[in-house]
């Protein structure tokens, strides 16, 4: 037994590897990677009455003539309309905001958490946890109840005599920034609770001891520490918001116009699929430079473990 | 410090309650029998009633659920198998692109996701003839995508923090690598597979823009069907429904408890 693997370590470990590594990352190659080939092609079609809707990018047009067109209207399109700049830019405006947001209100929580009693930790980072397992789009919808004009929030600050007359939240930025922050607060939690448990209890009392007052220790120690925590929260939050479909959808309205929701409108309503692929070309042209960071991050950290 | 814990703990609360009541909300009036939020006019079960003869809703939501179930299989396994090569075959040659490939779907926006892969089909179906109509599949290998690199992320950190030491004793005493992984290894990880199956599940569950991009008709997920009638305004069979998704969810987790808790040595 023993020696027949000894005779053939090397041909083994091969094939661990050719299924480890190859396996999935054909699975990857083919559904991940060479789709953006794909949109990178088609944003360069014409729309097209046609089945599937879009021009061929290379035609044989005689014998040994092969004729490629390239169609650069939809990218000059979403450079001179006014409409998709607005939208990217209030998509990365909404996404700031609400990333701030995050770590402001996520911060606090996760240092909560993290120097609670070993006991309750488990606990109270499973409530975290535990709304991302029921479903996004109903939590999304929750809102809609509580924001409308006659809807809980309304009712309870009419009857508090806060208000006169209803406010209108739904349908606004407002609306859109509380559904973000709702639905995306756990994914800046939990790096940064993971961040802040690793560092080591000996620097703060090293501080206190060297007379530092435990708000000046925080600031000095903790948070330039934490470093590392927030930008990886704050990149989970600010990335996935910038293309977000769903919020914008469900709670903004005319005057929160995202880009997630133009390239779905550009492609269902419109049946407009070369602009809705340089929309996707030119979001995801506009995420790589916070995807590198985090991915550079991510890298420096796994080193730093190893 | 304790008197400094004050405003700490007040933000906490604040932030519980910013997550939970949205949800306890929708319990609550799920119970309503009127369909008006502001109103509460008795305690009633007819939205249950009229979600449990709402044949659109229960046809998706069974269709969701066998896609879920199948992704999160694959990605379970597409999963363990690329965490296995970041961890056991070190710098391998193209470990960054596979790195990039792996942490990519986990923050790309969903519209990229579904527009991109519904290119690859229509595209794939012109040159090969397949997949030749849209639906079960072409949703269930679009989730894979994403997901697999959900369950790579929990496996991967699992196996990282595992004693070799085990694995070894079994390689000294002459079995093969397979035999060890499959005998020793699987089981040691096990946790960490069935909660990425289960995170898998869930997203799969979840996703409403992916799959409107890649299916066709014929092929409605609940997400589609919650969606649309969502669109239309407050509708307290969604509530009905939410409300069964957080007690399947709460009993998923009492019982993770109490399996976790028998454990001997925890």
């Amino acid at each position: 037994m023993s020696q027949s693997t000894r005779h053939h370590p090397k041909g083994r470990r091969r094939l661990s590897r050719l299924v480890n590594i190859g396996v999935p990352y054909f699975w990857l190659g083919l559904f991940f990677l060479l789709p953006f080939m794909i949109v990178l092609q088609i944003s360069v079609a014409e729309t097209a009455l046609a089945q599937p809707p879009y021009t061929a990018l290379w035609e044989w047009v005689a014998d040994g003539l092969l004729q490629i067109q390239i169609n650069l209207q939809n990218f000059m399109l979403i450079w001179e309309d006014d409409i998709y700049l607005a939208a990217f830019l209030n998509s990365l405006w909404v996404a700031l905001i609400c990333t701030l947001l995050c770590l402001l209100l996520g911060y606090p929580m996760a240092y909560a958490i993290a120097t609670a009693a070993q006991r309750r930790r488990m606990l109270l980072l499973m409530l975290i946890v535990l709304p991302f397992w029921t479903s996004f789009l109903i939590r999304v919808y929750a809102w809609i109840g509580i924001l409308n004009s006659n809807g809980l929030l309304n009712s309870f600050l009419l009857w508090l005599g806060i208000i006169d007359a209803p406010l209108q939240i739904l349908h606004t930025q407002t609306a859109v920034y509380i559904g973000v922050v709702y639905s995306y607060l756990p994914f800046m939690i939990l790096p940064l609770y993971a961040n802040l448990t690793r560092l080591d209890p000996a620097l703060l009392e090293a501080a206190s001891d060297l007379g530092c007052r435990p708000l000046r220790a925080f600031f000095k120690v903790t948070l330039p520490l934490s470093k590392p925590g927030i930008i990886a929260g704050s990149m989970l939050v600010f990335i996935p918001v910038v293309g977000e479909f769903v919020i914008p959808d469900l709670l903004g309205g005319p005057s929160s116009l995202m880009v997630g929701k133009l390239l779905w409108t550009e492609f269902f309503s419109n049946q407009d699929w070369p602009l809705a692929s340089a929309l996707a070309i030119v979001l995801l042209a506009v995420l790589v430079v916070p995807f590198v960071l985090m991915q550079r991050l991510q890298q420096n950290m796994d080193e730093a473990a190893s | 410090m304790k008197r400094r814990a004050w405003p700490l703990i007040g933000i906490l609360a604040f932030g519980y309650a910013f997550l939970y009541v949205p949800i306890l909300l929708l319990i609550l009036y799920s119970f309503n029998e009127s369909r008006l939020v502001t109103v509460w006019s008795g305690f009633s079960f007819k939205w249950y009633g009229a979600l449990l003869h709402n044949h659109q809703l229960l046809d998706a939501a069974w269709l969701s659920i066998r896609i879920a179930a199948t992704n999160a299989t694959v990605a379970m396994v597409m999963g363990t198998l690329a965490a296995n090569a970041l961890v056991r075959h070190g710098r391998f040659r193209g470990r960054t692109g596979f790195e990039l490939l792996l942490t990519a779907p986990l923050v790309m926006p969903d519209v990229i996701i579904g527009l991109s892969l519904l290119l690859l089909f229509v595209a794939m179906q012109q040159l090969i003839g397949w997949p030749t109509g849209r639906g079960f599949t072409t949703i269930t290998i679009a989730h894979v995508t994403f997901s697999m690199a959900y369950v790579a992320v929990v496996v991967r950190s699992r196996l990282g923090q595992m004693d070799a030491s085990l694995e070894e004793a079994a390689m000294d005493l002459g079995a093969r690598p397979l035999g060890v992984y499959m005998r020793i290894t699987l089981p040691l990880i096990a946790p960490a597979l069935l909660s990425g199956w289960l995170l898998a599940f869930t997203l799969s569950l979840d996703d409403l823009v992916i799959a409107s991009f890649v299916s066709g008709p014929g092929a409605t997920t609940l997400p589609m069907v919650v969606y649309s009638s969502v669109r239309m305004g407050v509708s307290p069979q969604i509530n009905a429904l939410a409300t069964l998704i957080v007690a399947v969810v709460a009993l998923a987790v009492v019982i993770a408890g109490i399996s976790l808790g028998r454990k001997p040595g925890r």
